[in-house]
């Protein structure tokens, strides 16, 4: 199991590597110059010197490993330093700077992490516990109207999008209703309970629409995974036995069906950084997901490069996450 | 002796009509199904019978409420809704339909070459993970940034931006296919008839399609109807985020950006699109769970 882990781990660079390249590389034929920002009085000469100070006309190759160097090595030693206090850990130097902002990337993204973390974490948290008895029951009860309920709600989950949902809330919940403000104020500060309040009211709406998502497609599994489990010989055994429906269901079944459901829930966790950017633009939450919009409007090349990246490390990371749960989880697979 | 024969044919059913007989007993797919096709012939047919022009100003008749003229309004700058709701139906079921087709080959493809070929399966399915590990939102709105103006300027806007969004789509969701195809593959290719055929001599290049192809059809269609709910949802939200259609198209998720601003006074406006995207995705969706139930021969005849 942990030569299988961290042979894993080792194959997670390389992988990494191309997929930074190849995400790079497609950036290097982007149209788009971050120059077209400046006014057009700037003469030609000074322009070039811009160029050259944002480190543009060096050629690709030479572009790309100083990426790599600033990205790997050099923002997580600022990061390091930040977290311990201890200065002389960050390495001197340039770092890696947003074209937009002209602050580090690492600044700008541990500003929006938060919002982000909040909103999409509880949204996945809210999706994932409504899942499990859900699902449960829907199996348990397989073709009852509560599964029939359940079957529509996890289509209804899967087929309306965000930018439908989110306007339909919005519409009825704050424009009708009045219960919640429509607009994500992320400048509210929770400092006594009227903010707590106002923080929560604000942060229904988006979780709402984002928790559907995650409970459409958690419950499916859950359900399918019950089932299964539940015409298994193990659980005639055990009402043989005489154990009540409570524990079978809820010890026997359950702790069985939870292992591809763990895997699920795993593998599903980056996506919903991504998810995230339209839910973010319609409620006006300045995240992760409306970072990377506006600095792909901006031709912002470094932001929207290091973004890419550390989703796509996500990704992978989390895939690695879920092999090792499976494996540990289910005594019958066996890496090694 | 004439009894006999009409028993005969009698019982000569094929498989697909077996397949339609199972999928008529599911009454979402058969709801999806009468839904779906009901969006098709008004999109495609309603302009026949509804020739208003969906890009016409007219600054005299903005804003105006459902009415005899304009049957769901009009909107800021007075273009007819219903006909622009007609425009962006045609563009979202041609982009969905064209992406699945792209995905849905290129899916196939990867998958039968690397079940049925040892030596590039590493190579491709190596490229299937890579595929899967690259964010795909993002990687959507820089190829369609990337992309735009020089299709434009070689195919001109519209075609340029469908090819372009056609394109994006599919190369960023042809993975889940090949990989169902492949262990399918991987499956099949060890099977009796596969070996029969062989024993016989036919040639690889023609056990494919001949032996293999017509066995995976079945996840094939499964895969193309999620595929097509897919690939609605990412052009609306691609034109949603203002990078899809240039702004005079008005593909359905355009029509909801454009109509959030105005959600407050007009809540029809972005409401309406919105409704029929989810529609659409609904209606395909349980037509390929239905798909799915007929087209499984244990599931077949309960």
């Amino acid at each position: 199991m942990l030569t299988f882990t961290l042979r894993r781990l080792f194959l997670m660079v390389p992988t990494l590597l191309v997929i930074a390249l190849a995400i790079f590389l497609l950036l290097e034929l982007s149209p788009g110059d971050p120059m077209s920002q400046l006014p057009l009085s700037i003469p030609e000469d000074v322009r070039e010197g811009l160029r050259a100070a944002l480190g543009l006309g060096d050629p690709w190759y030479v572009r790309f490993l100083r990426w790599l160097y600033l990205f790997a090595v050099v923002e997580p030693s600022h990061m390091l330093a930040a977290a311990t206090g201890l200065d002389n850990l960050a390495i001197e130097g340039p770092r890696l700077i947003s074209f937009q902002t002209r602050s580090p990337v690492a600044d700008l993204i541990m500003q929006r992490l938060p919002q982000t973390l909040w909103v999409v974490g509880l949204s996945y948290l809210v999706g994932t516990l409504l899942a499990l008895p859900i699902g449960i029951y829907s199996a348990y009860r397989q073709y009852g109207w509560f599964d029939q309920f359940g079957v529509l709600i996890s289509m209804a989950g899967f087929s309306l999008p965000s930018f439908f949902t989110g306007p339909v809330l919005i519409l009825v919940f704050s424009i009708w209703l009045g219960w919640f403000p429509t607009v994500y104020d992320t400048m509210l500060t929770v400092s006594d309970w009227s903010s707590f309040w106002l923080q929560v009211r604000q942060m229904i709406l988006p979780v709402a629409v984002l928790s559907l998502l995650n409970l459409a497609q958690i419950s499916r599994f859950v359900r399918a995974s019950v089932l299964d489990n539940l015409g298994q010989d193990y659980v005639r055994t055990a009402r043989a036995k005489g154990m009540t429906e409570r524990v079978v269901l809820l010890v026997h079944v359950l702790r069985n069906s939870m292992i591809p459901v763990v895997t699920v829930i795993a593998l599903g966790f980056p996506t919903v950084f991504t998810g995230a950017i339209i839910t973010e633009q319609l409620f006006r939450v300045n995240g992760i997901g409306q970072l990377l919009i506006t600095s792909i409007y901006a031709s912002d090349v470094p932001t929207v490069m290091t973004l890419s990246v550390i989703f796509a490390a996500l990704v992978v990371f989390f895939n690695l996450v879920a092999d090792v749960l499976y494996g540990l989880l289910d005594p019958r697979i066996r890496y090694d | 002796m004439t009894d006999m024969t009409q028993d005969l044919t009698f019982a000569a059913r094929s498989q697909w009509w077996d397949v339609w007989e199972q999928f008529k007993t599911h009454r979402g797919a058969l709801f999806g199904m009468i839904v779906f096709a009901t969006i098709l012939a008004v999109c495609f047919i309603g302009p026949l019978i509804w020739p208003v022009d969906a890009s016409t100003v007219n600054i005299g008749a903005r804003n105006q409420g459902m009415s005899l003229a304009h049957p769901f309004g009009t909107d800021q700058l007075g273009r007819d809704l219903f006909a622009r709701l007609m425009m962006g139906g045609r563009i979202s079921l041609v982009v969905g339909s064209a992406a699945m087709i792209l995905s849905i080959v290129i899916g196939t493809a990867v998958g039968m070459i690397s079940g049925f070929f040892r030596l590039v399966d590493g190579v491709l399915m190596r490229l299937t993970d890579l595929f899967l590990a690259l964010p795909l939102l993002p990687l959507l709105l820089v190829l369609s940034m990337l992309f735009r103006d020089p299709l434009s300027a070689v195919f001109g806007v519209e075609l340029g931006t469908l090819l372009l969004i056609v394109a994006a789509i599919s190369l960023t969701s042809w993975m889940g296919t090949a990989r169902v195809v492949r262990s399918d593959v991987l499956t099949l290719k060890e099977r009796e008839f596969v070996l029969a055929a062989r024993s016989i001599g036919v040639p690889t290049w023609r056990i494919m399609p001949r032996h293999i192809l017509p066995n995976v059809l079945s996840s094939i269609m499964v895969s193309a109807t999620l595929m097509m709910a897919t690939a609605i949802m990412t052009e609306s939200a691609l034109s949603f985020l203002g990078l899809g259609f240039p702004p005079e198209f008005a593909t359905w998720g355009r029509l909801v950006s454009d109509g959030i601003d105005y959600l407050q006074d007009y809540p029809g406006r972005a409401i309406l699109p919105g409704f029929l995207i989810s529609l659409t995705v609904l209606s395909i969706n349980y037509i390929g769970d239905g798909l799915r139930d007929a087209l499984d021969p244990r599931i077949r005849g309960h």
